[in-house]
């Protein structure tokens, strides 16, 4: 069980580091955007992982206004992006 | 029923590895921006469910925030790739810009 549980945290934490590769190289900052909302997806099923992990469902919680406040800054992130052309 | 689990978050895992190496790997940002909405969001989904089948008296929690991220992820990579595009960035030269054309005609 617990060995099962090392694979799937070991593959989430190689994707994040990944992500990181794209985050810290993007040559435009929309790469960089790109590269925060697919890091917050992943944190995501990484957190409902971990409260199986831990047996506790408090991170559920945790997790939901997560994926909430990501959404949310993603989209104004967007917008800026978008009206900061416009002038 | 815990064999279904340990298959969902499997399949779930790696997908999101499968997607955080698109984002490495593909040349263009409209390509890292298909491939970081849809491997991750079903690399997520299936994780989550997982977990609800993994604990039955979570599967509630687990169905919200799965669906949550299943509506909320596409409308994100929408409105960035309509930001990337309006911002002025090409696409690569082997591919047609169909957004443009119909911009200049009307």
């Amino acid at each position: 069980m617990n060995t099962l549980y090392s694979i799937w945290f070991a593959i989430l934490g190689l994707s994040v580091v990944l992500i990181f590769v794209r985050f810290i190289a993007g040559s435009k900052i929309q790469d960089r955007v790109i590269a925060l909302d697919m890091f917050t997806t992943v944190t995501t099923g990484g957190l409902v992982l971990l409260s199986a992990f831990m047996k506790s469902s408090m991170l559920l919680d945790i997790s939901l206004v997560y994926a909430i406040l990501s959404f949310v800054s993603v989209l104004v992130i967007a917008r800026y992006l978008e009206e900061r052309r416009a002038k | 029923m815990s064999i279904i689990a340990y298959i969902l978050i499997f399949t779930g895992v790696s997908f999101s590895f499968l997607g955080a190496l698109g984002i490495v790997r593909m040349k263009d940002i409209y390509t890292r921006l298909q491939t970081s909405t849809k491997a991750t969001t079903l690399g997520a989904f299936a994780t989550i469910i997982g977990v609800g089948f993994l604990y039955p008296s979570w599967m509630l929690k687990c169905i919200a925030i799965a669906f949550f991220i299943l509506f909320t992820s596409p409308i994100a990579s929408h409105s960035l790739a309509r930001a990337t595009h309006k911002s002025g960035i090409k696409l690569n030269k082997d591919q047609i810009d169909s957004l443009e054309s119909d911009n200049k005609e009307g």
